[in-house]
């Protein structure tokens, strides 16, 4: 089977280098028969790649052990939905996913644009079949899924105990699906570049919603590292500023300015330079992003493993952008803005403004996360910043941020007039100073000027969107006398794109606040403390209740781990709020050479169950740390007496003898509990991130949804544009436009 | 105003901003990081200073004290080890024989670890050596 796996890659990498050759031999001759089979090329491979991936996840399922890599990720005793997970958590699996994803979306892209974009579209081809020959080249020569392990296998390594939480199972996926659905903007713009077709919005209408889907997938998978390292890793927080972290935030920094750039283009064909270089640069780094994670260049608690790939991605990377920066300056007449900047009062201001922004924090995040190799390169020595660092830039950028986001979409086209501003501003205004005011009075929250600031622009945010709202349903319904609710959803279903983006500036405004506020006002304490006693930290109290100890089985009965806890009662003023347990657990060590089988338990992973009780005005957040150095004796002891008795009983008396052992430690440590290290955090608002974030995507699914209005626009932008060109009512005479008989596409009309 | 003129000046004051962005942040990266070095680089360590120590935790080195854990960490490729204090939260990968990230201060003959500064790499991702028995 695993033969079989190889020599689909193999095919999948010979036809996609056939589908280059076709595509570009196909548009440079004009042959349109040749063009069609390059696009046939990319689908070929997306049913190549599903079929190896799909080779690949039947043998973790089924525990194919003579694959090495379901060898030394995956076991029998692995619960099935992490098996399939698996299949992605090694260096090997995960680049078979990149790459069946990017087939996936190439396939599709193809298919919806297979009439339209005759132009652009076999140069796109020819850039996403190059991207899928450089990640099948490294499945088939430096990393393969499908080799195939030394001799008889009976048991897998099994998948890492830190890993076994659905969070982190779908974290991949979602971060690949948002860099692979970031390539197709990303060549489609190649494409334009090459063929001289920027200065048409075509390319970017095509390919908006991929690039919203690419922003989507990518916050969610973003979102779901954090959420997994708040409620499952014993530090408490959601965000270190980590290298790993940080590459994948890059592209997502370039691809939101990219979405709101691009809406200049298409309404007033200014920004054009920006657009291109935005979708180019979010493509490098989104190809940046993925290397990061398995090079080993940086240190980071992700980093893993040195690796061979090293080379091809960074000759990769050079050239992406090298040939970027190279099409750009080739192409930069055709780039030219058809409209200039009338006022810095204006929403071309605000967008141009959110450009800079967005584009400000990128580069301080990419140069705090490069820094150490930069600092190599400058002095020898390799240097690192911490998350203090990236806080004194990003917080004011994010400030400014929200900001434009409560100015822009309210604020008017080309030149905000004094009764203009006062129509649109005084409201949303008088709201975040009243919020401010409220703040500082009331929850002495001035302390904190920069979360005080973040409350006003979220407040002011929140005001401006309400207020367009309640004005668009009120204008709907002068106009059809609809019911307040059908108003609005008649509004929000005609507008998707604005009014879903409304609801993301909600959901963003809504997050950083919740991020705001528990970075400024929480309270967090390592404690050690004894049975019966208690921890006041942040208004509340903890007490030490009692020791929990309990033994897993996993379903085929086998023991799976040991885990001492504790039971802490959090009460307030007297009342009970809410009761944690917070627990440590302890998975038996797979290197059976010199650990006797107790203490083998001891020396494996372990893990963290957070006791954590959210709210929406604050969360209560504990994990504790067993003191077993107690233990410790009793453990020899026990590895002692089962050496003596080796080869002296049955397996089944044996494994029941260690289930006895087992139980009796945790018994032990019930009785005579040590006392135990506690990390207490409470802080305020936490849930409002999370809740943000959905607010953010549902906002998303909203904007991305396709309407018939958009069709019927079309329909009447292409007559419009016919009727036009009828009457020789004459473009601009820009030189480097294609002349009308050239084009197949009906020309950008600002609707 | 001449509408070239305008924007000529936004022009300059956004490459103004630009640059002096890019200033400070040059500037504070000099002085706000600390300087990464693996166990036998620490050799020449001055007192008091900031430094991201990474490396192995050495077999054998780990006592769990009441506040956090003692350790030793040695180079990636080498013997060269220095031992750490450090109290705080101990991530939950931390083992023997694991890489380390800590941030530590000489102090006297050894190092003290800064406070949550700990972070210990994931380690079965991507290892090429894990060997099925």
């Amino acid at each position: 089977m695993a033969t079989v796996g190889r020599a689909l890659l193999i095919l999948a990498l010979a036809t996609a280098a056939y589908g280059i050759f076709a595509s570009i031999y196909g548009a440079r001759t004009g042959r349109s028969q040749w063009v069609v089979s390059g696009r046939r090329a990319v689908y070929a491979v997306a049913a190549l790649c599903t079929g190896a991936f799909g080779i690949l996840e039947y043998a973790f399922l089924t525990s194919d052990f003579s694959f090495a890599t379901v060898a030394s990720h995956s076991s029998t005793t692995t619960p099935l939905f992490y098996r399939a997970a698996a299949a992605w958590s090694s260096q090997e699996g995960s680049l078979m996913l990149w790459l069946w994803l990017l087939s996936l979306w190439s396939s599709l892209v193809l298919f919806l644009t297979r009439r339209s974009l005759r132009i652009v579209a076999p140069y796109a081809t020819a850039v996403l079949l190059g991207f899928a020959v450089f990640f099948a080249g490294l499945l088939v020569f430096l990393e393969t899924p499908f080799g195939l392990s030394q001799g008889f296998v009976a048991e897998g390594t099994g998948l890492n105990p830190l890993l076994r939480h659905p969070s982190m199972m779908i974290h991949p996926p979602m971060l690949y699906s948002g860099y692979t659905l970031f390539a197709i903007p990303f060549a489609f713009a190649v494409g334009a570049l090459v063929t001289r077709q920027v200065g048409a919005a075509d390319w970017i209408r095509s390919t908006r919603r991929f690039a919203l889907g690419a922003w989507f997938f990518l916050g969610i998978g973003i979102l779901l590292g954090a959420r997994w390292s708040y409620t499952e890793l014993g530090w408490g927080g959601y965000w270190a500023w980590d290298p790993v972290e940080n590459a994948s935030l890059l592209p997502w920094l370039t691809g939101t300015a990219f979405l709101h750039s691009i809406m200049l283009q298409e309404k007033r064909g200014m920004l054009k330079i920006w657009n291109v270089s935005l979708v180019l640069a979010t493509g490098v780094l989104a190809i940046m992003g993925t290397f990061l994670v398995r090079s080993g260049i940086l240190d980071s608690i992700h980093a893993f493993g040195a690796s061979t790939l090293g080379v091809p991605f960074v000759i990769l990377i050079g050239a992406m952008i090298a040939g970027s920066i190279g099409l750009v300056v080739w192409r930069r007449q055709a780039l030219r803005s058809e409209n200039r900047l009338d006022s810095m009062l204006s929403r071309e201001a605000v967008f141009l403004g959110n450009n800079l922004v967005l584009v400000a924090m990128a580069f301080v995040v990419f140069w705090g996360t490069f820094w150490p190799l930069i600092a190599e390169a400058l002095t020898g020595t390799r240097r690192s910043l911490g998350p203090p660092w990236f806080d004194r830039y990003t917080v004011p950028l994010a400030l400014v941020l929200v900001l434009l986001s409560g100015i822009g979409p309210v604020i008017a086209w080309r030149r905000a007039t004094a009764a203009n501003a006062r129509r649109n501003f005084v409201f949303p205004i008088g709201v975040g100073l009243a919020t401010g005011a409220v703040l500082s009075a009331f929850l002495g929250v001035a302390s904190r000027p920069l979360a005080l600031a973040m409350f006003v622009v979220g407040a002011f945010v929140f005001a401006t969107v309400a207020q367009e709202f309640w004005r668009g349903v009120a204008a709907r319904r002068t106009m059809t006398g609809e019911g307040p609710l059908r108003a609005l959803r008649s509004l929000v279903a005609r507008n998707r794109r604005r009014y879903g983006g409304y609801i993301i500036h909600v959901g963003m405004a809504t997050l950083f606040i919740g991020v705001a506020a528990s970075t400024a006002f929480n309270d967090a304490r390592d404690i050690r403390l004894d049975v019966g006693q208690t921890a006041h930290v942040g208004g509340y109290d903890f007490r030490y209740v009692k020791p929990t100890s309990r033994l897993s089985t996993t379903g085929s009965g086998e023991l799976e781990k040991i885990s001492f806890g504790a039971v802490v009662v959090v009460s307030k003023d007297g009342r009970t709020v809410t009761t944690l347990r917070p627990e440590r657990g302890y998975f038996p060590s797979l290197d059976v050479n010199g650990l006797g089988p107790v203490g083998r338990f001891f020396e494996g992973e372990a893990t963290s169950e957070v006791g954590l009780r959210a709210g929406l005005r604050r969360d209560i957040w504990t994990a504790m740390t067993p003191d077993i150095r107690a233990l410790l004796p009793i453990i020899r002891d026990g590895d002692r007496v089962f050496r003596n008795a080796a080869g002296k009983l049955a397996p089944a008396a044996e494994a029941a003898a260690l289930g006895q052992a087992l139980r009796g430690l945790a018994n032990r440590y019930t009785q005579n509990p040590p006392p135990a290290t506690f990390r207490i955090i409470t802080s305020p608002l936490v849930t409002w991130i999370w809740l943000g974030a959905i607010i953010v995507f549902g906002g998303a699914i909203i904007a991305m949804w396709p309407g018939t209005d958009s069709t019927r626009r079309r329909a009447k932008a292409r007559y419009a544009a016919r009727v036009a060109q009828e009457l020789g009512a004459g473009d601009d005479d820009d030189p480097a436009e294609p002349q009308p008989d050239e084009r197949e596409h009906e020309r950008p009309v600002v609707v | 105003m001449q509408p070239a003129r305008k924007r000529k000046i936004r022009l300059v004051v956004a490459l103004t901003a630009a640059v002096v962005l890019a200033t400070a942040l040059v500037v504070t990266s000099f002085s706000a990081s600390s300087e990464a070095v693996s166990p036998s680089g620490l050799k020449s360590a001055k007192a008091g200073v900031a430094y991201q120590l990474t490396g192995k935790v050495l077999d054998g080195s780990v006592r769990t004290t009441s506040s956090g854990v003692d350790f030793r960490v040695r180079d990636r490729n080498g013997s060269a080890s220095v031992p750490v204090t450090y109290s705080g939260a101990v991530p939950d990968p931390f083992r023997e024989g694991r890489e380390v990230i800590v941030t530590v201060r000489k102090q006297g003959a050894g190092f003290v670890g800064e406070r949550d500064s700990l972070i210990t790499k994931c380690p079965s991702k991507f290892t090429e050596d894990a060997t099925p028995h």
